[in-house]
């Protein structure tokens, strides 16, 4: 994976880099065991130091970071047996969604999450993670079948939104997205949906309509790009960093305004310093939730989905 | 074709005056220069092409209700202003000059009525309130909307024009998708209809949320249907939409919507449809078995 560095991040990088290299060392002869341990404490709080302070717009290219582990990244880390199931049944396989069964922690779960792809020639195949209505209506049919046979749902969210063109609208973005609100909010088992990256409007909540969501320290949910958001506004799209400021994406504000239910830390640095790390964490509050929401009857968990969402929303009268 | 029949009396003072006798329009189809008063009497169809125009939430109430009566539910939502947004001017103020020139509180009207006889649950987006964008006010009457329909055994019909989800409520708007839809399957539970009616326009998180998940979708001719908006679509793939593109008869060739109904048809329609729909007697009564259970 060829290195990116935004130019903020770039002393969290020499940081985290040089920590990387002592490990190697450490590997070799436990004498810089120590100095590691050193290392890595410092590291880890002059990170958080650093990135204390980062601006809506510094956390929105974060969570677009092209060395952010994907939702492939994260499967390969989190389940075994995993068996990707393809296709809408009625028009064709969208890339941009990855679907599958496999197994977490014991257990077999359907897996549905945006992919994004990998350098030039991937990101053509996965169309830079934007669905066209066909992965809607795969994930769609994930979530029936996992309803039917009792299986929890673990959603990835990742994406910059449904794709806006020709086919998609042709093909019934609209109802694709639809259907998938639908299904997710019929399905009668567990449903955790995690934000890794950026959380693109419809095309993201498709993916969202779950008993508990959580996001990752340096992931993003809106309504609208902060780009859309600023060309409508004000007519141009580069003032993205004052949208993304007003739009409160980030995941404080989504906790503060309970769209999300907890915020998953990231290791020093982001997720993309070290995947595993990620997966780690991201394991952790998996783990936790679905044992809770194990204790739920089918009925309860549609219903609790039901009460979740409709307590959302500011209005008076 | 019948033509819908008005109340007798014509006009009443209030409407004369806020036409302004004498006024007129061009027509948005075929350019003919039209007076306000003929096009209010055809309920802004155009008499010339056919050019459906706008039509104000309380014109649909005419037209469509009986009697044009609206038994209102929770008029008196308001949006707070949870983002503290603010694009050159605050959220609120957006919202109070909207709410003085449209003399509502928010941009749908619900309630209960009757079409043709058959008591409905009825609500109807108000696109000259904030281009009839849903943020918690909408997502939450359009839950109750479907609520109620489910609790009183009223079918809903609901008729759409909107340009999608409230930017100045942020991510809140977005969530009212999901709240509105998982209603929506409730009403469906329930064994109640939806028919779902799609004006100009319609677009955005309306569309991609209970737009489309009616039991029955209809739309007026020539309305702008989508997903995302045409000029999204052309910066991102630069070229130019062919004619006609996301307007209601490129969805119904593309299988999207149920049928093309003229306003002037519509109320008709709408009580054909209703009566196939609910004053039918059922083959056996409606089943709701539901997936067995599951054991961990
Ligand atoms: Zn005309």
């Amino acid at each position: 994976m060829a290195a990116f560095v935004l130019p903020f991040e770039k002393p969290v990088v020499e940081l985290v880099t040089r920590v990387r290299e002592l490990r190697a060392l450490a590997e070799q002869d436990r004498q810089f065991l120590p100095e590691l341990r050193r290392l890595e404490e410092k590291a880890g709080r002059l990170a958080k130091e650093l990135f204390s302070d980062l601006s809506a717009w510094q956390k929105v290219q974060l969570s677009r970071h092209p060395n952010r582990p994907y939702t492939l990244d994260y499967i390969g880390h989190l389940f075994d047996e995993w068996l990707e199931l393809h296709g809408d049944r009625s028009f064709g396989d969208d890339a941009a969604i990855v679907c599958g069964l496999a197994r977490y922690r014991g257990r077999s779960v359907v897996v549905v999450g945006h992919q994004k792809g990998r350098g030039a020639k991937d990101n053509v195949k996965r169309n830079f993670g934007m669905p066209h209505p066909e992965g809607y209506r795969k994930a769609c049919r994930m979530y029936e079948l996992a309803s039917r046979f009792g299986m929890p749902i673990l959603t990835f969210i990742d994406t910059p939104g449904a794709y806006p063109g020709i086919g998609a609208e042709e093909r019934g973005q609209s109802e694709a997205i639809g259907a998938c609100l639908a299904a997710m909010a019929r399905a009668r088992v567990p449903v955790i949906a995690t934000i890794i990256g950026e959380g693109g409007s419809g095309g993201a909540l498709a993916l969202g309509v779950a008993n508990r969501v959580q996001v990752l320290e340096y992931g993003t949910y809106s309504v609208i790009s902060p780009e859309g958001c600023a060309s409508i506004l004000w007519k141009d799209g580069n003032k993205a960093d004052e949208a993304a400021e007003r739009l409160r994406m980030t995941a404080p504000d989504l906790l503060r305004l309970r769209v999300v239910d907890r915020v998953v830390e990231e290791p020093a640095g982001g997720a993309h310093q070290d995947a595993a790390a990620a997966a780690k964490l991201v394991d952790a509050a998996l783990h936790t939730t679905l044992t809770e929401l194990l204790a739920k009857s089918p009925d309860q968990l549609v219903d609790d989905r039901y009460e979740r969402f409709r307590s959302l929303g500011a209005f008076v009268g | 074709m019948p033509w819908p029949t008005r109340k007798r009396g014509g006009l009443d003072a209030h409407e004369k005056t806020s036409l302004g006798k004498g006024v007129f329009r061009k027509c948005d189809g075929c350019g003919e220069t039209l007076t306000a008063e003929a096009l209010h009497e055809t309920f802004e169809v155009c008499p010339q092409c056919g050019q459906h125009h706008k039509l104000s939430a309380a014109r649909w109430r005419d037209l469509i209700l009986d009697d044009g009566k609206l038994e209102v539910w929770d008029a008196g939502l308001e949006p707070t202003d949870p983002l503290s947004f603010a694009d050159g001017k605050p959220y609120p103020d957006r919202v109070a000059a909207s709410q003085r020139s449209s003399k509502a509180k928010e941009a749908i009207e619900i309630g209960a009525g009757s079409i043709n006889g058959v008591r409905v649950a009825y609500g109807a987006f108000l696109f000259s309130f904030m281009g009839g964008s849903m943020g918690s006010v909408v997502g939450e009457k359009v839950t109750r909307l479907f609520e109620r329909g489910a609790a009183q055994r009223l079918p809903v019909v609901l008729l759409q024009a909107s340009g999608g989800a409230r930017m100045q409520e942020g991510i809140l708007s977005l969530m009212q998708m999901a709240k509105t839809v998982a209603a929506r399957e409730r009403l469906r539970d329930a064994g109640v209809p939806f028919v779902s009616v799609l004006l100009h326009p319609t677009t955005g998180g309306v569309a991609a949320s209970f737009a489309f998940l009616g039991d029955v979708n209809v739309a007026e001719p020539g309305a702008l249907i989508g997903f995302a908006g045409p000029r999204v679509i052309e910066t991102t793939i630069r070229q130019k939409l062919p004619e006609g593109f996301q307007r209601s008869e490129f969805l119904l060739d593309h299988g999207m919507i149920d049928r093309i109904t003229s306003r002037l048809e519509m109320k008709q329609e709408l009580g054909l449809l209703l009566g196939h729909l609910v004053l039918t007697t059922p083959l056996r009564a409606r089943s709701s078995r539901r997936l067995p259970e599951v054991d961990d």
